[in-house]
């Protein structure tokens, strides 16, 4: 494993206007991220947690400050250029699933691989969607539209489809906040399971501690900025 | 790209029955302009075909025709061929039935090009052979009684012809049988003077290669002064193709409006839609697809659209076209023979297609702006429709530019394209700035006594994501253009059908002598048709204009003095203006210089040119008599129709009354049976005067304007089709939008009469409002077009209004109804799990 940082950020800086006046979320955020590694941020509500993932992956601009993420800085990049970088290094998870309602199951796992274009969306590819639909417990749900799947099988379907594009990180955000505890418990393993072998690396927001401390490193955040930043203590 | 297309294909899914319907808004439009296209040039082919046949040859000349070497030199032009013609009006009588007949007596190959139909065939044959012989017209045999072999007699002096054959149709002659008047043909030979006053005719047949113009032109500079009236197949084809010109621009422009109104609620229903892909778009970026790969998606979608409503429109377009041959065929004056014109189809559906395409990218724009991170936060994709976006600015101009660029070139003016084009903007505009100002005045005078439902249905116009700009266009424009087009239509067939009102002359005798007048008088009222009209002619013979002796083209050919005609009254009749000058109506008698008018029936151009203040000299029946021109009139056309024969010149009451007159008279018959019947005791008691029986005329003029009502009908009718499609399109939409609203309302346990009542407390404000500002915007509408276009008082009913004013909300609210129908029939479940 490379000692290269896969995500630098550095004096990391987000102003929203509001009406009563400029709010600072982000105060000048900085920290390095190897390759394979595990991240959990940690925080308060309304501390920016989001916000920051958001920066990290492209998905906004920085008021000031940079985002290098695998080699690319960020903030010099098009909003073309930031689309390129998420369809080949990053894959996402959100709280709320976002799986698009009008497509099935596989087809939403094979999003991310059809916007590369014609010729990758060969048999390969769709074999390896259905083995990630399989690996989340689906096998045999793939033609299901998103309305058919309970919360916790959208969000393993939300999985697949971070994974296959083989990102370089994943980003999670409050990926089991909408979940009952065992279908939680079930979505961490495979979260954890998959990362493991695909040597992914991964950045993950929770509220829940217990979660936090399976990453290699806990950051905690509050108001904006970073109040510690200690390793976790993950399983063996 | 089969990224995009296949993306395309898969995201419609789920609303391909909406986006359906949404095609169907502009499948009306494009269905109508498909059909007048194809129509229109079905006819300018028919019309290129038979145009020297409606004349019967190339050139015709009327007139007193000199009779110099010189003339004889200029018509003897290489390759010109000449057809001499006589034309009179003379009673024809057989087995004691009598008949005013025009007689044209005629040589050599007339006619030149087109039909002359008549049985059996080789009459026109024996015709040229010369004799006393006739083919006569098929009203001639009617009135007469005759047949093929049997004997009339021609004029004054009875001449004996024999009848060799029946024409049914001959260039020239009307389309409809009804009108086709009373001919016999004669050979030229057999014309003998005792037939009385004739009018002289030329028919020309030109060689290959000389131009009509350049021949008649040649003709008019030789002779200047000839006073000829020369008339050219060309110029013909050119006023028939300026008629249909004008048909078809009204008739695009119509059909035009249908596409618009469509237009705006593809516009209106894909705003809602993109809205609704916003998530969609957000997370297709956060995957990283660029903003121009989710736009492509959409556009495809926009794009297919658009094709699957022109193809559907082009079918119905047809379908439409082929019903219009049945409706048209008596408008014109020749067969029609119908084709598929491919030109007009490609024209209709592109015209569509692009309008169509115009109207999504508005609101498609929108997709290339939305933020990866609206993934994240909602709140983000509302303000991706707020960026600024330069293509917006571009197809916010392309937009009206196209729609003026369409109207300009199908009207062919500037001033009326832009016109149109602007009466559209000037409604679209203040339907929006009626919808805000409701949306306003519902925050504002919040009636927060009210009941739930009202107040939550007040409510609905204001709340985010309302839809009052919407419907308040979607139903006030199409109550504008559909009450417009009804006001239009209906003050167009009062004008058509002016003559036909009740106690108006519908039986007319154009010349009664004075010692006629009285028997003739007590005859018409005996048989019940009392005479409603009288107007007096006093022969008069003009010695000087402005001192100078008149040319010789103000007399009949072959006459010494230069007679003319004047009547007197002290009023004008309700359908004259005064164009210039003023009218005197009175005159002291014996007065140095008397007042004159000029009145509508003198034929300008034609007759020499008289101008306010030109002083004529007179020998009236042996008093001479000095007059000034203090009055020109305008007047309508359907005047000269009752007022029979024409006379140029109005004197004052009490300056020529005391001259011998003849008269024309107008009688009225309650029934076209009772007008006959008079008819028919006139002719046989006084064989020598022309009765011309208005009531059959009447009755056809009626049946076209019906048709042409029937057509008119028919094109309004795909704006109809359009306003509701559009209107349940808006409504599905509605509902769309609110079903999550719905299901929390539901599960709240608000109960199904409670949801739908909320819907209709909104439907029922914004039609109400919709059709009201709409009216008044047609109102409006009508008044400027009935002034600058038709040139005809508006008329307005209150009543039509307030019934259109009924239906329209009516058909509002069933159409909401309706639509709402299955309201509660969602699983909340299914909609709860959708997260936006
Ligand atoms: N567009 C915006 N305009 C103004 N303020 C914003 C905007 N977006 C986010 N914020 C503010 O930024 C702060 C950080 O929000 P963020 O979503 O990053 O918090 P979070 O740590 O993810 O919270 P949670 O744990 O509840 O998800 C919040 O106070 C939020 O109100
Ligand atoms: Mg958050």
């Amino acid at each position: 494993m490379s000692d290269l940082p896969i995500l630098k950020v550095e004096r990391l800086t987000k102003t929203y206007p509001t009406a009563a006046g400029p709010l600072t979320v982000l105060h000048e955020v900085s920290f390095d991220l190897a390759a394979g590694a595990s991240l959990a941020i940690v925080g308060p509500s309304g501390s920016g947690k989001t916000t920051l993932l958001g920066l990290c992956a492209g998905l906004d601009r920085a008021s000031s400050g940079s985002v290098t993420l695998a080699g690319e800085k960020l903030d010099r990049l098009d909003e073309d250029g930031r689309a390129r970088v998420r369809n080949q290094h990053i894959g996402f998870v959100f709280q709320n699933f976002q799986l698009i309602p009008t497509l099935t199951a596989l087809e939403n796992v094979l999003v991310p691989i059809e916007l590369r274009g014609a010729s990758a969306a060969a048999g390969d590819y769709e074999r390896d969607s259905r083995d990630l639909l399989k690996r989340v417990g689906l096998g045999d749900r793939y033609d299901h539209y998103p309305v058919q799947l309970s919360g916790g099988e959208q969000q393993r379907v939300a999985l697949a489809r971070a994974f296959v594009n083989r990102p370089k990180i994943l980003f999670c955000d409050e990926p089991t906040g909408n979940l009952d505890g065992d279908t939680a418990q079930a979505m961490v393993e495979l979260i954890f399971g998959l990362n493991r072998e695909r040597g992914t690396t991964l950045v993950l927001v929770t509220h829940d501690l217990e979660l936090a401390q399976r990453c290699g490193r806990v950051i905690r955040f509050r108001s904006g900025a970073i109040v510690s930043d200690m390793p976790g203590s993950p399983a063996p | 790209m089969s990224f995009i297309l296949k993306m395309a294909w898969r995201d419609s899914r789920a609303s391909r029955r909406r986006l359906l319907l949404l095609s169907l808004s502009v499948v009306f439009g494009i269905a109508a302009l498909v059909a007048i296209g194809s129509v229109s040039a079905n006819l300018r082919r028919a019309i290129d075909e038979q145009a020297s046949g409606l004349l019967g040859a190339d050139v015709i000349i009327n007139g007193r025709i000199p009779a110099t070497a010189e003339w004889a030199q200029a018509m003897a032009a290489p390759g010109v061929e000449v057809a001499r013609e006589r034309i009179m009006a003379t009673p024809v009588a057989a087995a004691g039935a009598t008949q005013r007949t025009q007689i044209r007596a005629i040589e050599g190959d007339f006619p030149f090009y087109g039909e002359f139909d008549v049985k059996p065939a080789d009459a026109l044959r024996r015709l040229r052979q010369g004799g006393n012989v006739a083919i006569v017209s098929a009203k001639l045999v009617e009135q007469l009684q005759v047949r093929v072999g049997d004997t009339v007699a021609l004029g004054r002096a009875r001449e004996r012809f024999t009848v060799i054959g029946v024409v049914a149709s001959y260039p020239g002659s009307p389309p409809q049988v009804n009108f086709a008047p009373a001919v016999a043909f004669i050979p030229f030979a057999a014309l003998s003077p005792s037939l009385g006053l004739r009018a002289n005719r030329l028919d020309l047949r030109l060689p290959r290669g000389l131009v009509a113009a350049e021949f008649v032109k040649g003709l008019k500079a030789g002779f200047p002064d000839s006073g000829l009236v020369i008339a050219t197949a060309d110029e013909r084809r050119q006023q028939l193709d300026d008629g249909i010109t004008g048909f078809d621009a009204f008739f695009h422009l119509v059909g035009f409006v249908a596409l618009f109104l469509g237009a705006i609620g593809v516009a209106s229903v894909v705003h809602v839609y993109v809205r609704q892909k916003i998530a969609t778009v957000a997370i297709l970026r956060c995957l990283g697809a660029s903003g121009r790969q989710a736009f492509a998606i959409y556009l495809l979608q926009g794009f297919a659209l658009g094709l699957f409503g022109a193809v559907v429109g082009a079918g119905l377009g047809l379908v439409g076209q082929g019903l219009m041959p049945a409706l048209l065929k008596d408008l014109f004056p020749f067969p029609i023979h119908f084709f598929i014109s491919w030109p007009a189809v490609a024209s209709g559906m592109v015209s569509g297609l692009v309008i169509c395409l115009l109207f999504t990218l508005l609101p498609l724009l929108t997709v290339r702006n939305v933020p990866p991170l609206a993934a994240f936060r909602s709140a983000l994709a509302e303000r991706a429709s707020g960026v600024f976006d330069p293509w917006r600015v571009v197809i916010a101009v392309s937009i009206p530019v196209a729609v003026a660029g369409f109207a300009v070139w199908q009207t062919k003016s500037v001033r009326f394209g832009m016109g149109y084009a602007f009466a559209l903007g000037f409604g679209f505009a203040t339907l929006t700035g009626a919808a805000y100002l409701v949306s306003w005045a519902a925050r504002v005078f919040f009636p927060s006594k009210m009941p739930y439902v009202v107040r939550q249905g007040v409510a609905n116009l204001y709340r985010p994501q309302n839809r009052t700009v919407l419907l308040l266009l979607s139903i006030g424009l199409g109550a504008f253009l559909m009450i417009a087009l009804f006001l239009t239509r209906s003050e167009l067939m009062a004008q058509l059908q002016g003559p036909g009102g009740a106690g108006r002359p519908n039986l007319l005798l154009p010349v009664v002598e004075g010692d006629e007048l009285e028997p003739v008088t007590k005859l018409l009222s005996d048989q019940g048709a009392p005479v409603v009209l009288q107007t007096p002619f006093v022969q008069m013979n003009l010695l000087s204009v402005n001192g100078k002796p008149p040319g010789r083209r103000w007399r009949l050919p072959g006459a010494k003095d230069t007679v003319l005609f004047a009547t007197h009254r002290d009023h004008l009749n309700p359908n004259e203006t005064v164009k210039e000058g003023k009218f005197a109506g009175t005159a002291e008698p014996g007065a140095a210089e008397v007042p004159i008018a000029l009145s509508p029936a003198l034929r300008r151009g034609v007759d020499p040119v008289l101008r306010l203040g030109d002083i004529m000299e007179w020998d009236v029946q042996g008093i001479p008599m000095r007059t000034r021109v203090t009055a020109v009139l305008a007047g309508s056309p359907q005047f000269q129709m009752a007022a029979g024969r024409r006379y140029e010149f109005i004197f004052p009451e009490g300056v020529i009354n005391g001259a011998p007159a003849s008269y024309s008279l107008g009688a009225h018959a309650a029934t076209p049976a009772l007008a006959a019947k008079a008819q028919r005791a006139v002719t046989a008691a006084f064989p020598q005067l022309e009765v011309v029986d208005l009531s059959a005329i009447f009755a056809v003029i009626l049946r076209v304007f019906d048709k042409i009502a029937y057509v008119i009908g028919f094109m309004a009718s795909f704006v109809i089709a359009t306003g509701i499609v559009m209107l349940v399109s808006a409504i599905l939409t509605g509902r769309f939008q609110r079903i999550r609203e719905t299901v929390l309302l539901r599960t709240l346990g608000a109960s199904h009469r409670q949801l739908v009542l909320i819907q209709l407390v909104e439907y029922a404000i914004l039609g109400i409002l919709a059709t009201v500002v709409g009216a008044m915007l047609a109102v409006g509408g009508n008044l400027l077009l009935a002034h600058f276009v038709f040139k005809i008082p508006a008329a307005i009913s209150p009543l039509f209004l307030l019934e259109a004013t009924a239906a329209v909300t009516l058909v509002t609210l069933v159409t909401g109804w309706l639509a709402n129908r299955g309201i509660t029939n969602h699983p909340p479940l299914a909609v709860l799990r959708q997260e936006t």
